[in-house]
């Protein structure tokens, strides 16, 4: 049946009653319509009346430009039948909906794939699923002939392509399994290829090839290790059930726990290899008798732990497995042979330098990559439309949960509605005045108390110095951990407390303002404690080995770390729901704490990077801890919490949350162990470094031993005095970092400003249509008139 | 497992591979997992292509379905002729979809037709407020639910007909980076 401007004078075509899926037809929605529009016009006597099929009314606008939705025939425009066929094979009623305009869709995409994005002639495009007014052909046909057409030209397509290529464009067609299994068929019998190789070989271009190929191998790569890793993951059946009951967001906290887990165990890796088990084959002389092990040890670090692999004093400051030293009368050694002397200072500073170096660059790379997902040019609009259609999470399986998230969306779509009328209605300047008077309270009330911890902690620090621990007494040196961990866990509490004054209007934002609380503490905290240990220990523990005791107080912060979450689990959690059930009737048990959690995750890791200088073995304590966090967590998750009941935009925390754990962690992490490396002189009675003035100094040594080496590696002294000491490249690096960061940034407001006309053209775009159809009709209606 | 099934040939199961997001691993599974719903119904031989549907009741009480608002939709939607009952083709196709690889575009066309109730291929005020009825249980008054819809027809509409075309659906999906992880059943 093909649809012309002139409608045809006797409805003969309604006799037979199409049916609702034949997508040759008119589309099934008009079908009702039209269908009432004659019974309506034969109810008034000029055509034989049709059988009402009753079912939702179709809604269309109606005329004089209003935007009304109007249910029900008694509403809908009196549209007449001709023009309702026009409207219903419109190019807008068939993209992306019947497989012919799927097929001509997918078929303009492949070709455009395979020419490397060149844009065909003008004259030359084919009848596309959108014809333009370009094309004023008003035959629009999507009858099934061109639909075979098509079909056919996209196996051709189809058959043009790598397998890799051919199946993700398959695997991303909205099509049934079926079609999709006919057209792989279709394109992969062996004539069609080669029809296909000899005919598009000319039309290739190598660079295009090049990068598919590159693409498609790097993603099948990755494919293949993700099934191998889920393979081997343990964990798969419980995070789908944390996923079912509590949703995304609490799952993305074990998520992150899982990252944590296993890059701390990639770090270890090199550690082992390169530091650990070195020494460990080579122990050096023992220093004096060896403490016995009483269990203290395991929470202290002291004790039989100090002079064992663990710590930084344990490491020799020699060349390891040298053949032999050089003899008084300074006459040649020959080395035998499979001797491999190993420059253990070296290897340490390299070693280190190198892991950190990698965490850096996967931190950054994992984190742009992560905000590039999450966030969009104006994705703060449309809070409504996202909330109705993106936050009903699937993946919940149980009744309970079900339910709980119904009453969480009620409950936010109830808040996003009075939040719209309140900003409606726009405070009185006493109101605002009050509330910025809450606000700046709040805020002192928290800063003051961070102040004070922050007071507190050093002077407590400074306590310890002026009274150090005797040898026996050694569970004094657990206090100062105690401290800081009992002031981590109770402050937190205090800051809800008083954000309950204030009552911020989005609750994303109250997150925020929590987050950022919290971080500032444990930053504060941590800060100090960076100080006392480089500034005021060192001075300190003159003639004694500082570094030792610097990795001991890191193991004892991670595990008291350790302990005080396992507290605030226990009483956060499951006394909090024990004593609600009790007291309340109402049953609720407490929510789970994301971003507190969250944070408390960074904090132990930030504490491990910050250690792992003097504690190469640091890495693996932290494995442990994660490994136990984690059960320890998911048992009373599904014991003693349900889900949170404010909104929580995962990808956006997510986001969030790792740029934390690049910005103020790895970054503190970093600057730590930058200043321990360049300014802090190493002590002399132990370590790798003893004799030196500081760490670097290795690297430096090193590089003179190279020059005196010869003119072979000359390149390499080289590269150290005019890249690395010359403070230009630097310089340079950075300006160049600036201009890239700048131009970016104009490139976001240039592609802000063009959606904006994009957007303007869309709905001028709606306007002319709605003109152009009432235009239709009217002409319809004059013509119905004068016949 | 190996190469000791019989329930697909060897090309088949290549087929299947290919054209969904599964490994041959994960297709038995889920394979297994349809016979289980109604066992004296699906041979376990599928060499043969047989036209075998699960009926909708079935599907409906699968696990990971049964407590969705939406399940019938999404069974109506996945289904041969939109009656909700499904072959073994149409069952995977609907995990495929729903799984975690498949990209953004694939699973709004998808959600698109789910939230779309009357099938015209546009969500119209009707649509949404059904969707909004189903998302909080029926439990927001009437105003409110009207007040809502017209707040997302506001929001994103973009040629200002009144209703929310693919286009504007899938402009609206691409702000909302959380779709990716909500539109998601694991299986």
């Amino acid at each position: 049946m093909a649809f012309v401007l002139n409608v045809p004078e006797t409805p003969d075509d309604w006799s037979q009653e199409p049916s609702p899926y034949d997508e040759d037809e008119v589309h099934h929605s008009f079908h009702q319509l039209i269908q009432e529009q004659s019974q309506w016009v034969g109810a008034s006597g000029s055509e034989a009346g049709l059988q009402l099929t009753p079912g939702p009314a179709a809604l269309l606008t109606v005329v004089d430009g209003d935007h009304q939705a109007g249910p029900g025939p008694e509403g809908a425009p009196a549209y007449s039948a001709a023009t309702l066929r026009i409207l219903a094979s419109m190019p807008s009623r068939t993209i992306g909906r019947s497989r012919g305009a799927i097929i001509s869709q997918y078929y303009n995409r492949t070709m455009q794939l395979r020419r490397c994005g060149r844009r065909p002639l003008l004259g030359a495009e084919g009848r596309g699923a959108r014809p333009s007014l370009r094309s004023l052909d008003l035959e629009l046909d999507p009858t099934a002939r061109e639909e075979e057409e098509k079909r056919a030209l996209l196996v051709t397509e189809l058959q043009g392509l790598t397998g890799a290529q051919q199946d993700q464009l398959l695997r991303g067609m909205p099509l049934s399994l079926a079609e999709k299994r006919c057209l792989r068929q279709e394109s992969r019998t062996p004539s069609g290829k080669q029809r296909g190789w000899q005919a598009q070989r000319g039309v290739w271009s190598c660079c295009s090839r090049l990068k598919y190929g590159c693409v498609l191998a790097f993603h099948n790569l990755g494919l293949g290790l993700l099934s191998g890793l889920s393979a081997l993951t343990p964990w798969r059946y419980t995070l789908k059930r944390i996923g079912g009951q509590f949703g995304s967001s609490v799952l993305s906290y074990f998520l992150f726990l899982k990252t944590l887990l296993v890059s701390n165990a990639l770090l270890l890796l090199p550690l082992l290899a390169f530091i650990v088990g070195v020494q460990a084959a080579f122990p050096p002389d023992p220093r004096g008798p060896a403490p016995t092990f009483t269990g203290l040890e395991l929470l202290t670090g002291a004790g039989y732990f100090t002079h064992t692999v663990m710590y930084y004093g344990y490491y020799s400051n020699f060349t390891l497995n040298q053949p032999c030293t050089h003899p008084p009368d300074g006459a040649q050694c020959t080395p035998g042979a499979g001797d491999l002397p190993y420059n253990m200072p070296l290897a340490y500073l390299f070693t280190m330098g190198a892991i950190f170096f990698t965490t850096g660059i996967t931190l950054v790379y994992s984190m742009s990559r992560s905000f590039g997902e999450s966030y969009r040019v104006g994705s703060t609009l449309g809070i409504h439309a996202i909330t109705v259609f993106c936050s009903w999470d699937y993946k919940v399986t149980q009744k309970w949960a079900s339910r709980l998230q119904q009453d969480n969306l009620r409950t936010q779509l109830k808040e996003l509605l009075a939040e719209w009328q309140l900003r409606q209605r726009p405070r009185s300047v006493c109101g605002r005045l009050r509330r910025a008077a809450v606000l700046l309270l709040v805020w002192f009330l928290c800063l003051a108390t961070v102040l004070g911890c922050a007071v507190g902690v050093y002077t407590f620090s400074e306590l310890m110095i002026q009274s150090p621990v005797a040898t026996g007494q050694e569970v004094g040196l657990l206090v100062l951990p105690l401290v800081v961990s009992l002031a981590n866990l109770l402050v937190p509490y205090l800051y809800r407390l008083l954000a309950t004054l204030e009552r911020h209007e989005s609750p994303v934002l109250e997150v925020y303002v929590a987050v950022c609380r919290n971080l500032l503490l444990k930053a504060i905290l941590l800060g100090i404690l960076c100080y006392h240990w480089l500034g005021r220990r060192v001075g300190a523990l003159k003639g004694q080995c500082w570094e030792d005791f610097v990795g001991q107080e890191l193991y004892r912060f991670v595990v008291m770390d350790f302990i005080f979450t396992l507290l605030d689990t226990l009483f956060g959690e499951l006394v909090w729901r024990l004593v609600s059930e009790k007291k309340s009737r109402s049953r609720r048990k407490p929510e789970f704490d994301i971003a507190g959690n969250l944070l408390q995750l960074i904090y132990g890791q930030t504490l491990t990077w910050l250690g792992v200088l003097f504690c190469p073995l640091l890495p693996a304590v932290q494995v442990l801890k994660l490994l136990l966090l984690f059960y320890v967590k998911k048992t009373s998750l599904m014991a003693n919490c349900q889900a949170p009941r404010r909104p929580w935009l995962a990808s956006h925390m997510s986001t969030v949350f790792l740029t934390l754990l690049c910005f103020p962690s790895f970054l503190g992490a970093a600057v730590f162990l930058c200043s321990a490396i360049w300014q802090v002189k190493p002590s002399s009675t132990c370590g790798p470094f003893q004799t030196l003035d500081t760490m670097y100094e290795a690297g430096k040594v090193w590089v003179r031993h190279l020059q005196r080496a010869g003119p072979r590696v000359s390149w390499l002294p080289w590269v150290y005095h005019y890249l690395l000491e010359n403070t230009f490249l630097i310089f340079l690096v950075s300006a160049l970092l600036l201009a890239v960061i700048y131009l970016n940034i104009q490139v976001v407001k240039g592609q802000r400003k063009v959606i904006c006309l994009l957007k303007e053209q869309i709905s001028n775009e709606g306007e002319d249509k709605m003109f152009l159809i009432n235009k239709l009709h009217s002409v319809y209606e004059k013509k119905e008139r004068s016949r | 497992m190996g190469n000791k099934q019989t329930v697909f040939t060897h090309e088949q199961l290549e087929a299947y591979q290919d054209c969904t997001f599964f490994t041959r691993k994960e297709i038995m599974r889920l394979f297994y997992r349809y016979q289980d719903l109604a066992p004296q119904l699906i041979p376990l031989d599928y060499t043969t292509y047989p036209n075998v549907k699960v009926p909708y009741e079935l599907i409906g009480s699968m696990p990971e379905l049964k407590d969705n608002p939406f399940r019938q939709r999404i069974a109506q939607v996945f289904s041969e002729d939109g009656d909700g009952h499904m072959t073994l083709d149409n069952f995977l196709d609907m995990f495929s979809v729903m799984s975690e690889m498949a990209p953004r575009d694939l699973k709004a066309y998808y959600a698109f037709k789910i939230y779309d109730f009357n099938n015209d291929d546009y969500i119209c005020a009707w649509d949404l407020e059904q969707t909004v009825t189903r998302l909080t249980r029926g439990e927001l008054s009437a105003q409110e639910v009207s007040l809502v819809c017209e707040k997302v027809l506001d929001e994103a509409d973009g040629d200002h007909d009144g209703r929310l075309s693919l286009e504007d659906f899938q402009n609206m999906i691409l702000r909302a980076p959380d779709f990716l992880s909500t539109f998601h059943i694991r299986i």
